[in-house]
This record gives C-alpha cells, structure tokens and sequence, in this order.
C-alpha cells in the first residue's frame, strides 16, 4: 500500500493495467449474461423472472461492498495519512450509489411479479434505502465543502459512521421476518442455489467486481488529474 | 469531571438566556403535530392509529432543527478553538456539547410529547410506553444530531444537509421507538424495542463524541 503513496507510480501501473481489467470486464459479463439468460433453467415457482436475479443479487452485494471499501479507504486515509485513500473512497461513493440503486431498481421490477407490489417496507428493503441515502450524503459532504483536505477529513467522519449500517443490511434478512428471501449463497453450509443457476450468478458477480475495479481506477485516475489541474489554475493566479 | 459539568452548565445557561431556544423547538413540535390532523382530515380512529408515528417523526424534526445550536455559536465567535487548547480532551467538549443539547431540547421535546399525543388522539393505553420510549430514543437523538452538527458546522447552508446525513441515521431509532409505543404489542415486544433503543442509545454514547471532535478538529485547524 505504501508502494502506491505516489500518485506519479499509481497513474503508471493503472494505466497497465486498466486494458487489461476492461477485457476482463467484458468476458466475464459475456460469458456470465449467456450463462444467466441462454443456459441457466426457469425456476420451477418464479419461471422465467428468475433471470432479474442474476443482473439484481451482484448489484447488492457490490453496493455493500463499494461502501466497505469507501468506509476502508476512509480508514486507511484516517490512520496513515495515505494520499491516495481520499481520492479512492471519494470516487467510490457515485459508482457504489449506481450499484445501489440498481439493486433496488430491479428488486422493485422482480417484486412487482413476485410479492405483488412494487415496493414492502421491510428490513431489507429499508436498510437498502438508508444504504443509498447514506451514499447521497457522503457525496453531499465532498460536493459542499470547497476546500479538498477539510472536506477530505470531513467525509472520512461520516463514511466511518455510516458504516455501522452495513452489518445490518447483511444480516437484516435473519434478524427479523423479512419478505426478502435469506441468503442463499454465502452461508456456513454451503449454497442452497442448484448449479446450473449458481454458476453464472457467481461469474455475474465476477464480472460486477470487475466493472467496478475498471470503473475505479478510471474514476481515481481522472479524479487525481482534477486535482492537477486545480493546483495549477491556483498557481496561475498566483503568479498573476 | 468538574470542568465538564462547568461545561454543561454553561451550555445551558446560554440557551435558557437566549431566545430560540427550546421554546421555538416546542413551537415547532406543536405546529407540525397540529397541522397533521388539517393535512390528513380529523377522523379520530385513522389519527389514533398513526399518533404515535406522527408524534415521533415531529419529534425527529424537532430535535434535528434544534441540531445547528449545538456548535454553531461556540465555532463562530472562537470558543470551541479555545477549548481544543483546554485540559478537557475535545472528545469529553464534544460529549458535553451533547448532552447540553439533550437536556435543554430533546428531553422537553420528549416529555412534551406524550402531552401533545391528546391532540391526535393518541390511546390512553399508549401513553405511558410511548413516554418512556421518546425519553429513551430522545439520547440516541440528540447524540446522533451532534454528529450532523459538527460535520456542517463551517458550512454556511448546512440545515439541509445534516437532514440528508443525520436523518438515514434516525432510522433505527424510528423504527424501534414506534415498536416501543404501539399499544395492543406483545409485552416482551415492548421490553425488547425498548432494550434495543437503549442500546442504540449507548452505542451513539461511543460513536458521538469520537466523530463530531474529529469532524469539529478538521474546522478547526
């Protein structure tokens, strides 16, 4: 992590890599979206809506894990003063939000089949909501504070709080009667999906991580040249 | 601890000589509490029903109007700069800044609420369970409307936004509150939302100081 405390070092090796990522990017979604729509069966109860699943369940579990890297990246900036952990965690904040809102885009389109109502206030549901009102007020606080290092230390203080509500989004399905189905893939005795459908949600989520790391580097690469450019407009007008 | 309280009694003295303090707060819980039986018509069955809900999100509204007084002044005419340099460490500032606010805002709003449930028609079974809840939740509150303050404090527009930041974070506090004040609820429900609540309550007893000295620090610098 120390190695990549130089911007000049970061741009480098993103610039290597970033290529590379994309492809990544666009196998995994081509191979997982014929896997999801083509190969994977109806599901015996739910038919063919089944398939919103594989576009619906990576873009949660991405929003929870966008704001963990945020909340880590805030962290990190905050303990040991990392330049660049700033940069990251504010460009993950809008990418993160996208993901959120997805996930409850299509969770509204797959409940309205399902459950018979767009949306149902329940523990999932609205912790999934306070994740996306969370992630507006983290990009409200770098928005509104002009100076970059104060709204910097500002932001870490509320990414950190907000964190405390990841813990209870991942597990609100268990804590209390939900709508919401369980978790069904992550769990202590295995996955409870069949393999023919477990399979392309695991690429599609693959493949989500990795838009997401394509998506960030891009994000940090043209936050840091705002950056530049800012500090030297600022000399420009100092030298006038 | 001596100098905490000397805090804390300050505090208090300057909103209990000031004007717009927590009368204007009271105000502001009774105009919203009234006008909601205009905007949703006077049928008493459908108002007794939604009384305690009503009576809680007026008093989150209350608590975080009230919230920008919490550091505003003190950041504005230099003193909070001075109590940085101070013996008392910034985080104990901080704690007391909060509790000064609880007692001279969230805990009249809390106690004013049970007393304003009369005008939505709120059961009389409900009160007594919805007095203990908002006193309770009203902790949680307040603490949780210090780290809202001090994240906008230099920021000239700030009301709007510790709505977006602080209100996600009232969720819990609604939630469990209402599941405290509902009247016809199990009896081990309402013990157990009102355990819940005050938990919330300690855990922003830990989260609030923490974060609003180190949101306040980076002002401060």
């Amino acid at each position: 992590m120390q190695f990549l405390a130089n911007p000049t070092r970061f741009l480098k090796i993103a610039n290597a890599v970033l290529p590379t990522v994309w492809a990544i990017t666009i196998a995994l979604f081509a191979v997982g979206l014929y896997g999801a729509l083509v190969t994977a069966p109806p599901d015996y109860q739910q038919g063919e809506t089944v398939r919103i699943m594989y576009v619906h369940v990576p873009a949660a579990w991405m929003a929870l894990f966008v704001y963990t890297v945020m909340a880590l990246a805030s962290a990190v900036a905050a303990i040991f003063r990392h330049p660049l952990a700033d940069v990251a965690a504010k460009t993950a904040a809008p990418i993160g939000a996208v993901f959120c809102f997805l996930s409850l885009a299509t969770g509204s389109l797959w409940g309205k089949p399902m459950w018979g109502a767009w949306w149902v206030w329940d523990a999932r549901l609205t912790s999934m909501f306070v994740l996306m009102l969370l992630y507006i007020g983290y990009m409200a606080i770098w928005a509104a504070i002009e100076e970059p290092h104060r709204a910097a230390m500002v932001a870490r203080v509320v990414a950190l709080v907000g964190f405390i509500n990841i813990p209870i989004v991942k597990f609100s399905v268990d804590w209390w009667n939900s709508l919401h189905q369980p978790a069904s893939v992550f769990r202590a005795d295995g996955p409870t999906i069949a393999g023919p459908m477990l399979w392309p949600l695991l690429v599609m989520g693959l493949a989500y991580s990795f838009l997401f790391l394509a998506l960030h580097l891009t994000a940090m690469r043209a936050e840091i040249a705002a950056r530049k450019i800012r500090q030297i407009q600022i000399a420009e007008i100092g030298e006038r | 601890m001596k100098l905490i309280l000397a805090l804390i009694k300050r505090d208090l003295t300057l909103s209990m000589r000031q004007g717009g303090g927590v009368g204007t707060a009271l105000g502001f819980f009774l105009t919203v509490v009234v006008l909601l039986p205009i905007g949703i018509g006077p049928d008493q069955a459908l108002l007794a029903r939604i009384a305690p809900g009503a009576l809680w999100i007026a008093l989150l509204l209350s608590v975080l109007l009230s919230a920008d007084r919490i550091f505003q002044q003190d950041y504005e005419d230099g003193s909070l700069d001075i109590m940085t340099m101070g013996p008392v460490p910034f985080e104990m500032v901080a704690l007391a800044k909060a509790v000064a606010h609880w007692l001279s805002t969230s805990l009249p709003l809390a106690i004013a609420a049970p007393i304003l449930g009369f005008l939505v028609n709120l059961e009389p079974s409900a009160i007594l369970p919805l007095a203990i809840a908002v006193v309770v939740g009203s902790i949680a509150l307040s603490l949780l409307a210090a780290i809202g303050a001090a994240v906008t404090v230099g920021l000239r527009r700030g009301g709007l936004l510790v709505s977006i930041l602080v209100l996600p974070l009232y969720v819990p506090v609604l939630i469990f509150g209402l599941s405290a004040s509902q009247p016809g609820a199990a009896p081990g429900l309402t013990t157990a939302s009102l355990l819940i609540l005050g938990a919330i309550a300690l855990v922003s007893l830990v989260v609030s100081p923490l974060a609003s000295a180190a949101a306040l620090r980076s002002y401060l610098k």
